[in-house]
């Protein structure tokens, strides 16, 4: 153990933290940590490979032999399967092996019921419609509120009804608060079900080497998750499974388990004794491999007319369809004295609710700010300034003030709605969170790093980059541990034979593998010097590396290049393997991040346009400026989309959804795109080596949330339910001037 | 059928069925997998190679429309192993993430470049509405189309 004494902070407010950590561990990046690569504008590591078409998904594994599934799957929103008869399409042309999906009762339109594997995708297609397949239909209900009235059909013969309510949560005096408050608002916010929509869909190729013997291409967000679940699934020793992803087409949270139409894949390659290849169809992509819930947040809140929120009250509920976890958790954005909130979560008969790019975030923040901003109008107050009064975040606080300087916020309407005309222009403003410096332990991810006589290093770890830029980061970090050039690395990631990285969810990539690729870089550089010392005529801790050059510190004259350095390895490499500390105490381990939005509204049409969001994100450290920057400006994009477009929309009557494609459902495109600044907030946060704080997620959760409100700066019009559709915009517009909507 | 097309610059000759799309002839009989199914239905553009100069949806194309013409994929467009200007812009602007929709992306690009050598911002963010990206690119997808165009053809 030592201790060291480290500067955390945002600057104007540093201050010292003395931090005991283990033996071996880098000194922890801090505010006056000398880094050249970390932190740089670094392109890519694979960028070359996805520009040229070399890069191989799952969907692209081309195996000898290998065969083609399809799936059948069930076109009722709720039925019994009374008999299964695949005889028909066990014997047509080309079929190898069928199977069908243990679990007879179907609770969803689009659940997956059965499977074929064939020569060709076109026999096996036309083999899954010969399958026979005799359904006895049942009650079904589909939409939110008709599902929670009593007598709804049931999704769950077992449960008493269709509402699982959660414990509430209660902190402060709600009754007092509201009896302080000098404005009280009540307000309904709903939000829709979004679907990830990954451009590459769930898939991947199966390949029994031998009877004991599994090798998976999945397109997944966790190699060693889908690892393990495959070993558990087809009773194998983890040793014996082996799952890559090099890389992977999106995920959103939609491929962090094994589904069982993929565990389905695995069965038919078995079955036949040749490996085969699954990638379901867009249809199959929206209904059934998860979606974000949807929410009605019935709230009430209350604050004094200089600014501060007395009193806090939530009543959610929304659908997962028949999964859980859809009960949203309107998230503590803001520091209030008393606070009651409720959840349940709602059963339908859709297809199931899964992680979704920050769960519960977006839908929740929608409210949260939403409620924000209309407490701030209603005493006449800067809503700027209103979050700030009720905002104990340093670093929350310090990007407000970046992002009205950016945005230019005294641009906005002093009043809503004025002015001449059908077109309006307005800006809004909103503050996301999340949290994720890694777990506190983690000890099963480990990095590798070899130094070869040759002078090569590889890294490893068999993690998988979903398009955040793993890669890339971990590449950086070595690249700076070694004092090498990024391009003199050679990455290894996606494959569950290197060792264990994080499955990616949480946004817990980064800051779970960045501090280990250092301890590893960090203990190989150490392993060279001690080789490297005695030619110098100095000792290890003498010796620094930077730009391929091993060099003693108080004598610049004694100097080696890297390749030679290496030779004096003989012909035994460095190899060494780094295990994940602990986190240690640091600063601060909550992530905030603010918008501002910029919308035109048309009255007429109903149309809004986003002309300009300002970001300010901050994620601890910046590994890489430019491909952080991409993620925040894409989390962005989705947010538009989430605002402005996309809905799953099931019919009522016959329980299936009606847009299962890309046109209907409609995500944002390049004409949907503003002008967007991303500003990433550098902070000196501490708890793990690397200073890391994950990014994925937080910058997609006060997007809507910004919009809604300059929707409402721009035009009047308080938008409490997404998307905010033409529609909703001349109902909302029509009820102001007393028509009828 | 017999299918003789030129592709990626050679003579190409493939039996195909009839009713084969461009987009399985490429992905399966010729291995050619740079060319993504991202909908199936010619809405995404995950899918856009380009036949003759013009972007088409290979999803949607039909294979035995392809006899007699010249069809280029992602994996024909560097030259000699040199990267053609937009798959350089591309990576030096970080205009993708999980690159799935890439090859579509430069592909429509490069037959929208053909004909429009110095295009505005608006201009491309038109041209390029057909090809969706997931991951939320587009920022910075249309920067580097409009560098491409510069280097391409100056201006």
């Amino acid at each position: 153990m030592s201790e060291v004494k480290l500067k955390l902070g945002i600057p104007g407010k540093y201050e010292e933290r003395v931090v005991t950590l283990p033996e071996g561990e880098p000194k922890p990046y801090d505010a006056d940590s000398k880094l050249s690569v970390v932190g740089s504008r670094h392109p890519r590591l694979d960028g070359f490979a996805k520009v040229t078409g070399q890069a191989k998904y799952a969907h692209d594994i081309r195996l000898p032999d290998m065969l083609y599934a399809a799936l059948l799957s069930c076109p009722h929103p709720h039925a019994r399967v009374k008999s299964l008869d695949t005889s028909a399409a066990e014997n047509m042309p080309g079929v190898k092996a069928v199977v069908a999906a243990a679990d007879q009762h179907v609770r969803f339109a689009g659940q997956y019921v059965a499977a074929v594997a064939a020569e060709t995708l076109e026999q096996a297609e036309r083999a899954c419609r010969a399958i026979k397949v005799d359904y006895e239909p049942l009650p079904f209900v589909v939409d939110l509120e008709e599902a929670r009235q009593p007598g709804a059909p049931k999704v769950f013969d077992n449960r008493d009804s269709n509402v699982r309510a959660a414990d509430p949560t209660e902190r402060g005096n709600l009754a007092e608060g509201f009896a302080a408050a000098d404005a009280v608002v009540e307000a309904t916010y709903k939000t829709q079900v979004q679907t990830h929509a990954c451009m590459e869909t769930h898939g991947l190729v199966a390949h029994w080497e031998a009877p004991d013997k599994l090798k998976v291409w999945s397109s997944t967000q966790g190699t060693f998750a889908a690892r393990d679940n495959l070993a558990r699934r087809f009773e194998l020793g983890a040793e014996n499974v082996e799952v890559i992803t090099e890389y992977m087409g999106g995920g959103f949270g939609s491929k962090l388990g094994l589904r069982d139409f993929e565990s389905a894949a695995v069965e038919l390659a078995r079955k036949a004794g040749r490996p085969v290849h699954l990638m379901v169809d867009r249809k199959f992509e929206h209904l059934s491999t998860g979606n974000r819930p949807n929410s009605v947040q019935v709230m009430k809140a209350g604050c004094t007319k200089d600014g501060k929120v007395t009193a806090w009250q939530v009543d959610s509920y929304g659908t997962s369809g028949i999964g859980g976890g859809a009960g949203v958790a309107n998230p503590s954005v803001y520091d209030f004295p008393a606070v009651r909130k409720t959840s349940a979560d709602v059963y339908t008969n859709a297809g199931p609710g899964c992680p979704m790019r920050a769960p519960g975030h977006p839908q929740g923040i929608f409210a949260v700010e939403s409620m924000m901003d209309e407490l701030a109008y209603k005493i006449g107050m800067d809503p700027v300034e209103f979050r700030r009064k009720n905002n104990s975040h340093p670093i929350r606080d310090a990007e407000f003030e970046l992002g009205m300087k950016a945005i230019g916020w005294e641009r906005r309407n002093q009043t809503p709605g004025a002015g001449p005309g059908p077109l309006h222009r307005g800006i809004g403003v909103a503050s996301g969170r999340w949290s994720n410096v890694g777990e506190r332990r983690n000890s099963r991810i480990q990095v590798r790093v070899a130094i070869h006589p040759d002078g090569g290093v590889e890294v490893e770890n068999g993690a998988q980059d979903l398009g955040t830029g793993t890669r890339t980061i971990v590449g950086l970090l070595a690249a700076e541990e070694l004092g090498l050039p990024v391009e003199a690395l050679t990455v290894k990631i996606g494959h569950t034979s290197y060792p264990y990285g994080p499955a990616s969810g949480g946004s817990s990539t980064a800051p779970g593998l960045a501090p280990t690729v250092r301890k590893a870089a960090l203990l190989a550089r150490r392993r060279l010097f001690e080789v490297v010392a005695p030619a110098l005529q100095a000792q290890p801790e003498q010796l620094e590396c930077r730009d391929g050059k091993i060099t003693v510190v108080s004598d610049p004259g004694k100097t080696m290049d890297w390749k030679r350095a290496c030779g004096l390895l003989g012909t035994t490499p460095i190899n060494e393997l780094a295990t994940r500390s602990d986190n240690f105490d640091g600063w601060q381990a909550e992530a905030a991040g603010v918008q501002f939005a910029e919308v035109e509204v048309d009255v007429e049409t109903g149309r809004v346009r986003v002309l300009k969001v300002v970001v300010v994100q901050d994620c601890g450290t910046v590994l890489d400026r430019l491909t952080a920057e991409s993620q925040v400006i894409g989390a962005v994009i989705q947010g538009i989309s989430y605002a402005l477009l996309e809905d799953r929309i099931l019919d009522r009557t016959t329980g299936v959804m009606v847009n299962p494609n890309l046109e209907q459902y409609k995500i944002a495109g390049s004409w949907d795109m503003p002008e967007i600044e991303a500003i990433m907030y550098d902070a000196a946060i501490g708890y793990n080596n690397a200073g890391v704080n994950g990014l994925g997620e937080p910058p997609v959760t006060p997007t809507a949330a910004a919009i809604a409100n300059a929707v409402y700066n721009a035009a009047g019009l308080r938008m409490r339910e997404l998307p905010i559709t033409p529609w909703r915009v001349l109902a909302a517009d029509a009820a102001r001037r007393g028509g009828r909507s | 059928m017999d299918l003789r097309f030129k592709l990626n610059g050679r003579e190409q000759s493939v039996s195909i069925a009839q009713d084969r799309r461009l987009l399985w002839v490429l992905r399966g009989e010729l291995g050619l997998v740079g060319c993504k199914y991202g909908c199936g239905e010619g809405y995404c553009g995950a899918c856009t190679v380009i036949v003759d100069g013009a972007a088409v949806r290979a999803c949607q194309f039909p294979a035995r429309e392809a006899a007699g013409r010249e069809v280029l994929t992602i994996e024909g467009l560097a030259k000699d192993g040199k990267l053609h200007p937009l798959q350089q812009a591309f990576m030096e602007h970080d205009a993708l993430q999980c690159g799935f929709c890439t090859p579509g992306m430069i592909l429509a690009a490069y037959s929208f470049l053909l004909n429009n050598h110095k295009p505005d911002r608006k201009a491309i963010i038109a041209a390029m509405e057909g090809n969706l990206c997931r991951c939320g690119s587009y920022v910075r997808i249309v920067a580097a189309i409009q560098a491409a165009a510069r280097r391409m053809y100056g201006g």
